[in-house]
């Protein structure tokens, strides 16, 4: 049998996201009640990715219309479906070899839906060119990236291809580029300056990588994931004068390029800042531009479908973009269509016109409303702050965590956000992600949940991650106070959780002997303040 | 001018050794030639045939009705309502949708792939092999039979010089394999198929593959194509049995791709998937042998390329392992879902008592017998043209003919730097319009040429493409045993530009 040490070290050397685990968690727990076991919650509520059907978002009705009609075209003559709903279906499926979405397309996509890309951009860009030959589409926008990504990479040791990569970044990103053999240099984005991306930050970060690889591109997330910030045109300048400056191509994730919140920021693309910068840069400068159906709008993850706008590279090298996504044989056909829908929507006068807007205008109405309430919320809740939210789909706060928490996380060897974090599912079922997957820790905690949620779930999940961070401040804080206590009374206490199972042992101390108590306290700890009642009592009684 | 950051100096030198036969120049030509004829280039011909990939729907196969309805039915659930679906499309949709997150399937899916699929996957792997147990934890869904085959040779490739992962794959092989081992730096060993027996696998030349690999590397993975691709045999039991004890004596993971078990052709043959063998060869076998097999929903008689629907069984791999690939499949997330639920009405298709049975049946007898007969045809036609020898065509899709090329034809590819069949084929394409790969991109007995064509198209379409190869093969020998070669400016320049592009 083949035995782990014979496995490809760059895939053993992916690192394991806590995120793994607290999934597993979350899937015991549900089959857990689904076997009946009694907890003090129904179900499991999962926000912590950014899957906005999975918590009941709905789909764009015209967007699964359209495509219904492609998978079972008998529907065409179906008068039930509004009339430019089938039109559109017949359109793409003449776009379909054979007229059907079960053939193969080119690796890069099919050319009709690469064309009304290249138009989508060309009208968000206010008029800068885009050309479908340079719209390469592929399973999600992971997979677009890990072909660039696969492209840049070479050498080893202090030759080895680096990536400057945003902390926080998308809890993705990290894995991918171990998976690539990447190394990831990490440059922090300003917290209390609403997560912006800082130059002279650039620099160190650039520094630190000297000798240890060979730095070659720079990753950044606008809208960010998972910071909620959204990049001004003066942020995006500077980012493209740097990158030309060391000579580093950009990655650039857009996914949340549709997310954009209220009236503060708009969404720039950085190809239309780059192509506005004249001429030294605008044609030099190597970019790369991620989008996806997972956007905040469509939500169809599971479609797995995204695009790259690829900027000035070498026509020779492009090629090889092909070549590697002819691995792929091609992009799922669904998805593609579903691409052209998103990009090409029904416009005024068209049957589905009002029923698409008043769908995407609710989407939109319920991320900006649920963003303000979450942000209010958590802000309101002891040792939780949160950054104002300008765009996509998270929340990202900041966690204090009493000491005790980071102790106990010491002894189990866990990072402190992932040990809240599971505590919170155990205990009220809610699923968030510790911020400590978003690329590693400075100490800092913070938690990420996705906000585009139905409003109801939101309130769901808001209440019990209230109660249950309140719940944790006040234990701990009767924990505190009997150790205070009971010190004048010859009373140590040290406490720590060991998988669900609260540990107490409290040095007792006895006509100078001490002795050891271990006490076992079942999550959840509502009942601490009674045992620590009845404990203390007994201690009294002892001493008396 | 500033330099860029990617050139072809700083590329990934093993992303720069990736061919890929199946797309390559003659499919970037071909499609070049269909856009000029749209625009009413005048050409020799009036159509292009694409008869260079396993595409069943671009051929005008039909979809299966069933999987449609139920396709369509998870992906607009209002339709659950209209009388004018059938119960049992129905009853399967909403149980997909029962297990997909948010009932949609715009959700991320577990990395392995929605849970009552995998489970489905299984019941039909047990039923398949008449009882073989089948465990719904071995199952995961891919990205088609692709994205299995390269995560589980990315999991098993490592160690550095003598000790780097070597790979068997037949030759002639499907170019994903090649592929794959170039761009994750695997030692590639060729193992050769007995085209003078149709095609077997034969053991000696296995064991002399891997006895001459082993003093460089360390062969560590044997990858098997049945049916064959583009080869067409279909193993016997006997054959099977004997590359798994192999397997087992030296301790190789077994890699089955067999994606075209329900294209079996020829009455005296049948398929045997590895697993079965590796069952009735005893607990031994059975307990030992890694063991993956994969599986899409492109081929057999769905040809539902477009969904990228796959799945793959792992047997026998170590717990850590394990963990490993699915650390390594979580990376990329999920596959599509609405694949998963295609693949999922290829494993749980109507049941005798159901409504759409009847329907499914004629449709799945009606493309397989189609199939069977185009093989058949394919191969009579090509056997019937002096200088091409075709083996029987025993399964999945594909004729790969030998054709007799004359030494001035070589003579004039060698000096143009191309492969001779590679010449041969890019004229067939130029004259014909008929696109098929040559075989110098599947790998092939040094001094032998092949092509691979697909036997897709429609048995009339089919009939004049054989037909006009037949012309074609003909004038082609006349004109290369006739004095100098004619070759003008103008193709000596097209064909220099022509190889430039990459494969």
């Amino acid at each position: 049998m083949s035995s782990v040490q014979h496995v490809n070290p760059r895939v053993r050397g992916i690192r394991v996201s806590p995120h793994g685990a607290l999934q597993s968690l979350a899937a015991h727990i549900t089959q857990e009640l689904i076997t009946g076991a009694q907890k003090p919650f129904k179900e499991v509520i999962d926000v912590s990715s950014g899957d906005p059907h999975k918590t009941g978002m709905k789909p764009i009705s015209f967007v699964r219309q359209v495509l219904a009609v492609c998978l079972y075209p008998e529907l065409l003559k179906d008068n039930s479906l509004p009339v430019d709903v089938r039109l559109r279906a017949q359109r793409l499926l003449e776009v379909c070899d054979g007229e059907s979405v079960g053939s193969y397309t080119a690796s890069s996509g099919l050319l009709h839906v690469k064309q009304s890309i290249a138009d989508f951009i060309m009208r968000r860009d206010a008029g800068v060119p885009s050309y479908a030959k340079d719209i390469f589409i592929s399973a999600g926008s992971q997979r677009a990236l890990m072909v660039v990504v696969k492209l840049l990479v070479s050498g080893e040791g202090a030759t080895q291809t680096g990536v400057l990569t945003p902390i926080p970044c998308p809890h993705t990103l990290p894995m991918l580029l171990d998976e690539a053999g990447v190394t990831l240099v990490p440059y922090q984005l300003i917290e209390d300056r609403g997560w912006t991306v800082d130059v002279d930050e650039l620099h160190r970060a650039l520094k630190t990588a000297r000798g240890r690889c060979e730095l070659r591109a720079i990753y950044i997330s606008n809208p960010g994931n998972p910071t909620g910030h959204v990049q001004d045109r003066k942020s995006i300048e500077e980012v493209i004068q740097f990158a030309a400056a060391e000579r580093l191509l950009l990655l650039v994730d857009e996914v949340q390029q549709d997310s954009v919140l209220g009236h503060s920021r708009e969404f720039i693309s950085y190809k239309k800042v780059l192509f506005e910068m004249g001429k030294e840069y605008c044609e030099t400068v190597e970019l790369v531009s991620f989008t996806s159906l997972s956007s905040a709008c469509m939500g169809e993850c599971g479609l797995r479908a995204g695009y790259m706008e690829v900027v000035n590279m070498d026509p020779e090298v492009m090629l090889f973009v092909d070549t590697m996504l002819c691995t792929d044989i091609s992009t799922p056909v669904t998805g593609q269509l579903a691409l052209d829908l998103m990009v090409n929507p029904p416009k005024p006068g068209d049957p589905s016109c009002d029923m698409y807007t008043q769908e995407i205008n609710l989407i939109r109405a319920t991320l900006s409303q649920n963003a303000q309430r979450a942000q209010e919320f958590l802000n309101g809740l002891p040792g939780m702050s949160c950054q104002p939210v300008m765009g996509g789909i998270y929340l990202y706060p900041h966690l204090q965590l009493p000491s005790e928490i980071t102790e106990q996380a010491k002894e189990l060897e866990v990072e402190a956000d992932v040990l809240y974090c599971q505590r919170l599912l155990e205990e009220e079922g809610v699923f968030v992600g510790a911020g400590c997957q978003h690329g590693g820790t400075t100490g800092n905690h913070h938690l990420r949940f996705c906000i585009l949620v139905p409003p109801h779930t939101l309130e769901e999940v808001l209440a019990r991650l209230g109660s249950f961070h309140l719940r944790l401040w006040a234990d701990v804080r009767t924990l505190t106070e009997v150790c205070e206590e009971s010190r004048q009374t010859s009373f140590n206490v040290k406490g720590y959780w060991k998988k669900k199972v609260f540990v107490w042992e409290p040095a007792v101390r006895t006509d100078r002997k001490i002795r050891n108590i271990r006490l076992c306290v079942l999550a959840p700890p509502v009942t601490l303040e009674e045992v620590l009642a009845l404990l203390r009592s007994f201690h009294l009684r002892l001493l008396g | 001018m500033r330099e860029r950051t990617l050139t072809m100096d700083t590329l990934n030198p093993q992303v720069k050794a990736v061919e890929y036969a199946v797309r390559g120049p003659i499919v970037l030509k071909a499609g070049d030639l269909e856009r000029r004829l749209q625009q009413g280039d005048k050409q020799p011909f009036t159509e292009v045939i694409k008869a260079n990939i396993g595409d069943a729907h671009a051929m005008g196969q039909q979809p299966i009705t069933f999987l449609r309805q139920v396709v369509a039915l998870c992906c607009f659930p209002e339709l659950l309502d209209s009388p004018a679906f059938p119960d049992d499309a129905k009853q399967r949709a909403k149980r997909i949708l029962q297990d997909c997150g948010g009932q949609s399937l715009g959700s991320y899916s577990a990395s392995q792939g929605v849970e009552c699929i995998r489970r489905d996957i299984a019941d039909y792997i047990t039923h398949r092999d008449q009882g073989v147990p089948s465990d719904w934890n071995n199952i995961y869904l891919t990205t088609g039979a692709s994205d299995g085959i390269m995560s589980i040779l990315k999991l098993l490739v490592s160690g550095q010089g003598s000790s780097r992962t070597g790979v068997m794959i037949p030759i002639p092989q499907y170019p994903l394999y090649s592929a794959a081992i170039s761009e994750l730096g695997a030692v590639q060993i060729n193992y050769y198929l007995d085209e003078a027996n149709c095609w077997a696998l034969d053991i000696e030349e296995l064991q002399r593959a891997y006895l001459t690999a082993k003093q460089h590397c360390q062969p560590r993975v044997l990858c098997i194509i049945n049916p064959g691709n583009p080869t067409g045999q279909v193993q016997s039991k006997k054959c099977i049995e004997e590359v798994l004890h192999f397997a087992y004596e030296e301790n190789l993971f077994v890699m089955a791709d067999e994606v075209y078990q329900d294209n079996v052709y020829s009455s005296d043959c049948q398929f045997h998937s590895f697993k079965k063998v590796l069952c009735e060869m005893g607990p031994e076998y059975f307990n030992n042998v890694e063991l993956a097999s994969f599986h899409s929903t492109s081929k057999g008689y769905t040809g539902e390329c477009g969904f990228r629907g796959g799945y793959m069984e792992v047997l026998n791999m170590d717990a850590q392992v394990k963990a490993q690939l699915i650390k390594l499949l979580s990376v990329r997330l999920c596959p599509p879902v609405s694949g998963q639920a295609a693949m999922n009405v290829i494993v749980n298709p109507p049941k005798v008592h159901e409504p759409s049975y009847a329907q499914f049946t004629k449709e799945k007898s009606s493309v397989l017998d189609a199939l069977a007969h185009k093989a058949n045809l394919t191969e009579q036609t090509l056997n019937s043209v002096p200088g091409i020898k075709c083996n029987p065509v025993q399964g999945a899709m594909y004729a790969f003919p030998q054709i007799f090329i004359p030494p001035r034809a070589i003579q004039e590819a060698q000096s143009l730097s191309i492969a001779p069949d590679m010449l041969y084929c890019l004229k067939l394409l130029e004259e014909t319009g008929i696109c098929v790969v040559p075989g110098s991109g599947f790998g092939q007995r040094e001094g032998t040429y092949h092509f691979r064509m697909t036997i897709l198209p429609n048995p009339e379409k089919l009939e004049i493409l054989l037909e006009k190869l037949k012309k074609f093969h003909l004038r082609f020998l006349e004109e290369y045993s006739q004095q100098e070669p004619q070759i003008t400016r103008t193709t000596e320049e097209q064909h220099r530009q022509k190889s430039k592009q990459p494969d």
